[in-house]
């Protein structure tokens, strides 16, 4: 029951994130909306791992492991977006 | 899956250039230089080493990462395909190293600088993460190096630290970062149904739910983003235009590769079972109008740099002929072979002709101090080499007989009229007359008695001896028997036993 909660809250985190990156202009909007469509990803594997569970354990632990990895990445790419705009608004003044 | 033998020869392919990337950041601009150098031999070696295995075994060489088989462990695996593009990815960046130290390189008693810093071990990250993207066999893996070519090419795009070049950077990450989540998500939803991400157990499981192909349409999307097919190409052109000549010819020779080959994979490997002819007759009209509009972007522009970089876009279009030849016919029937064959011989054709050309362009951005085309005149006088470069690329681009791209057309075309698609053949040939046009007035206009000309005064010979050798390669090519295509049919995934 949870799992699906989850997974429907993911999907709207995606729906969202999805929205203000294809329509925001600004930079930082972008960004943030690519993150929230991140989260939302990251919900999705979490509900993937809960229905994919072996019998007495909470959890597959492979797509954990992915999350994990989905979100160093994410991170790396957020902190270069931040240092370009950053720099171009550095500029701008 | 079982390893074989040699199966280290592709995993070091991968694993030399990060450690030595990863060696060269506390070392300095200089000796982070002769360390890529020093590279170079290595990597070559073992890109040919590969090659052979592939061609001599028959079959695919499979490394094992820790001795866990899939589903539990990671897999690496090199085909055909990948073999070839490790080939032409160690001659490329090999070529361009070579053709930086002109620009990047920290000559005796000079003061080390930031750009120059900065390239070497972006041009090895460039390097590692291209050889992972041929060689993973698992979609996480591949997201990794997807994130990892697209950080390591993105600073080299704006290495001047200009306002231009930076907004260009940004707008090439927003559209990269846009295409590896919908790729992210299409990963989860492929776990989710099938329980493996490995694309060899995918294949045998031949997944047909439909989680399975909005996966698949989900990540098709954002690959094409990172591919930069019309019309998601807009961030392309910008990047390229204030890119060093080096950086270009990487980005448009590798970089977009890597999602390419990827795709291949998710259409001829995972869903190898179902094939989806109405979706690739739409992949393969958003390549023929990226034929005909990057063409005649390229025919109008008035910078160099950018008729190159919009010729990129029209030739991006005719990789994506492919789908609708090879989803349409029985996967082991010889129009198959022949689509496969001509595909992977335009990426290969064109990366070698693209970097020349970038390379020829940047020679001669150089020695005019700008690369307005009608203001050209006078290079063919003072600077032969290089035109002829560019006119030898071109000739490979157009398809003209005998180069690579006409090796790559003749099949394309032949497979097109073998599987009763005789559209697509006259999207071939139409769009190697508007090649020719664009191609005709760079070459026009350089071979004009200018007012502007600069002096005959050598140019650094190493320079224009790569840009000239990529071009003769991406023409020799077409010189080859069409056996020796063969090596690229090995391990096709659709074909599978």
């Amino acid at each position: 029951m949870s799992a699906t909660i989850f997974g429907l809250l993911g999907a709207a985190l995606v729906g969202i994130g999805l929205f203000g990156m294809l329509v925001r202009v600004s930079g930082v909007l972008r960004l943030l909306s690519f993150n929230v469509l991140g989260g939302g990803i990251f919900l999705v594997f979490g509900v993937v791992a809960r229905r994919g569970a072996g019998a007495g354990l909470a959890g597959d632990p492979v797509p954990q492991a992915l999350v994990l990895t989905g979100i160093v990445v994410a991170f790396a790419a957020t902190t270069l977006a931040v240092a370009l705009l950053l720099r171009l608004g550095r500029d701008g003044e | 899956m079982q390893a074989t033998g040699w199966g280290a020869l592709p995993m070091l392919a991968v694993m030399l250039p990060v450690l030595a990337m990863v060696v060269a950041l506390p070392l300095g601009a200089r000796r982070a230089e002769r360390l890529t150098l020093a590279m170079l031999p290595a990597g070559l070696a073992l890109a040919i080493g590969t090659a052979v295995a592939v061609q001599v075994g028959g079959a695919p060489v499979v490394h094992l990462l820790g001795h866990w088989s899939p589903p539990l462990g990671l897999a690496f695996r090199a085909d055909g395909l990948a073999a070839a593009m490790l080939l032409t990815a160690a001659v490329v960046i090999g070529a361009v190293a070579i053709f930086a130290r002109a620009d990047f390189g920290t000559k005796a008693g000079q003061p080390e600088r930031r750009e120059a810093f900065a390239f070497w071990p972006l041009l090895l990250a460039v390097w590692s993460a291209i050889n992972l993207a041929v060689v993973a066999n698992d979609l996480f893996t591949l997201y990794v190096a997807l994130e990892l070519l697209t950080f390591a090419a993105m600073p080299l795009v704006c290495l001047d630290g200009s306002r231009t070049t930076m907004e260009a950077a940004l707008r090439y990450l927003m559209f990269a970062l846009l295409g590896s989540v919908l790729y992210l998500l299409g990963v989860a939803l492929i776990y989710g149904a099938c329980g493996t991400l490995d694309i060899t157990l995918l294949a045998r499981m031949a997944p047909d739910q439909p989680a399975v192909i909005l996966a698949i349409v989900l990540m098709t999307v954002g690959l094409l983003a990172k591919t930069a097919l019309l019309p998601l190409h807009l961030w392309l052109p910008p990047a390229h235009a204030g890119a060093p000549a080096a950086a270009s010819a990487v980005l448009s020779a590798l970089v977009i590769k890597g999602s390419f080959v990827l795709l291949l994979r998710l259409w001829f490997g995972v869903m190898a079972g179902q094939p989806m002819p109405g979706a690739a007759q739409i992949l393969a009209g958003l390549g023929a109008a990226a034929i005909l509009l990057g063409s005649v972007a390229a025919l109008r522009e008035a910078r160099l740099k950018l008729l190159v970089a919009y010729s990129t876009v029209a030739q991006i279009g005719y990789l994506f002929l492919m789908f609708p030849l090879l989803a349409s016919v029985a996967a082991d029937s010889q129009v198959a072979a022949m689509a496969w064959s001509g595909g992977a011989v335009q990426a290969v054709s064109h990366a070698f002709a693209k970097a020349a050309m970038f390379l020829a362009a940047g020679i001669m951005a150089a020695r005019f101090g700008h690369d307005r085309i009608v203001e050209l005149g006078g290079a063919g006088r003072a600077m032969p080499v290089t035109l002829l470069t560019f006119g030898l690329a071109g000739l490979s681009l157009m398809g003209v007989p005998p180069s690579g791209g006409f090796a790559a057309k003749w099949l394309l075309l032949s497979a097109a009229i073998g599987a009763g698609q005789w559209w697509w053949a006259l999207v071939v040939l139409g769009g190697g007359l508007l090649t020719g046009g664009y191609v005709y007035r760079v070459l026009a206009s350089g071979l004009r008695a200018g007012e502007g000309a600069p002096d005959p005064a050598p140019i650094a010979w190493q320079r224009d001896g790569v840009a000239l050798g990529l071009a003769v390669i991406s023409v020799v090519l077409g010189f080859l028997p069409l056996a020796a295509f063969g090596l690229v049919q090995v391990g096709r995934l659709g074909v599978l036993p």
